[in-house]
Parts: structure tokens; sequence; C-alpha cells
């Protein structure tokens, strides 16, 4: 299971539409090895077909497809975006923080999901990822809430 | 006592949602079987209650079950107005 580690997290990330915003999150989990291309494509196609309902809270959207789509691994990556994008969610928009998830098909995606449950039920803890300057913040913050 | 958690896929989002109503209807006391599903599938699948996005809420409306609307997934103040006003 990767969550957030170092190199799943992009701060400040210049695109002007949800489909680059969710492929720039996606293209961490590619890089790092655990989601295979094609699983990117599906998200986007995923958000297509059945719109922006992932977009679960202000701000905030949880971009995914099925395991089957070529999951390698448990996994969460961030992107932060420099400009809000509006997904097209009436009640969340605009997009500020992009959480691309792998999702497994065993118990490590339960615990994944109880992990990114625990911090973002914590509005603090979104306001400091919307304002941190550099990682060093998510790593302190991560370490913190006793996951 | 059914609830039905749905979101386009059935793996992701409506495990979320799922997992925060789990915590509230224990908060609240309430007993209940709740599961999570994609918007296909619970078409045809019995339940009392469905809770989903507004966004996906449209395409259930032929549902038999009450549906319920929840706007901020992580925000369990929400979650907990959302049920508490409706079920007992």
């Amino acid at each position: 299971m990767k969550f957030l580690e170092k190199s799943l997290v992009k701060i400040d990330v210049n695109v002007s539409t949800p489909d680059d915003a969710i492929r720039a999150a996606g293209k961490m989990l590619v890089d790092g090895d655990l989601v295979e291309g094609e699983y990117v494509e599906a998200m986007v196609a995923s958000y297509h077909k059945n719109g922006a309902y992932f977009v679960l809270a202000p701000q905030i959207a949880i971009p995914h497809a099925r395991p089957e789509d070529g999951v390698k691994e448990a996994s969460v990556s961030l992107v932060r975006l420099t400009k809000p994008v509006v997904f097209g969610n009436e009640a969340n928009d605009p997009v500020q923080l992009v959480f691309a998830l792998g999702a497994s098909s065993n118990m490590e995606h339960l615990k994944i999901l109880q992990k990114l449950l625990k911090l973002l039920n914590n509005q603090n803890n979104v306001k400091r990822i919307l304002e941190m300057k550099t990682y060093l913040e998510l790593e302190e913050l991560l370490g913190g809430i006793n996951l | 006592m059914k609830i039905l958690c749905v979101c386009g896929l059935g793996q992701g989002t409506s495990l979320i949602l799922r997992m925060n109503v789990e915590t509230v209807l224990s908060e609240l006391g309430i007993e209940a079987d709740v599961d999570n599903t994609d918007v296909s599938s619970a078409t045809s699948e019995r339940a009392d209650f469905i809770i989903t996005s507004n966004e996906l809420a449209q395409s259930l409306e032929d549902h038999a079950g009450k549906i319920l609307i929840v706007n901020n997934y992580f925000d369990l103040t929400e979650i907990k107005q959302v049920l508490g006003g409706c079920i007992n």
C-alpha cells in the first residue's frame, strides 16, 4: 500500500480541465508502478460516463476506476491545483485537491480508504493541505493523526 | 432497515460514504444493514433508504426506497443531519 508518499504528492500543478487534473494525479500512480496507464484513462472515462459525483466535498475530487482496470497496488496520490478547476459538481466545485485512488480488490483497499477518511474527515487537515508550502507539512500531518 | 450507499462504480466513493454512514449510525444508536453498490445495480436492489450524491440521484428516482442526498461525504455533521432527519 502506498498512501500519499513523497513521490505521490505534487503541490501547485497547473491544469485547466478536469481530464488533465485526473491525468496529472494518475500519472504519479503510473510512475510509481502502482497502476497501469489504462487505469488512468479508465478514471477519465468514468468521469465522462458518470459525471462529477466523485467531487466528494468542497474542493476535493477523488477520481478512481475499478480494480480490474489495471491496479497493481492499493494507492493514493495527490495533486494540488494552482488554479481551481470546475468539474461540474454543483455543491462542491471548484476543485483544488485531486486525490487519485488506485482501488485494489483486497483488504488493503479498505485500509487505505480508512486512512483517507481519517485525514479528510477533519476540516483542519484539509485547510492545512490547501495551504501547505512543502510536502514536509503533509508528512507531519500524516504522522500526527495516527493512521 | 436496509441502507444502500450508491456511487458510479460501487467500489470507491460509495465505500467511503458507507464507512461514514456506519460511524454516524452507531453514534445515533441506530441499527441498520448498510451496503454499497453502483448506480446500475442499485435499481434492482431492495432498500429502505438510498444515500448518494446529487449528481446520481436523478438516475435513481424510480427506486422504491427514499433517496437521501449527501453533498459533503467527509462532513459527519451533515451526514448525521441527513440521516437523523428521517430515520428514527
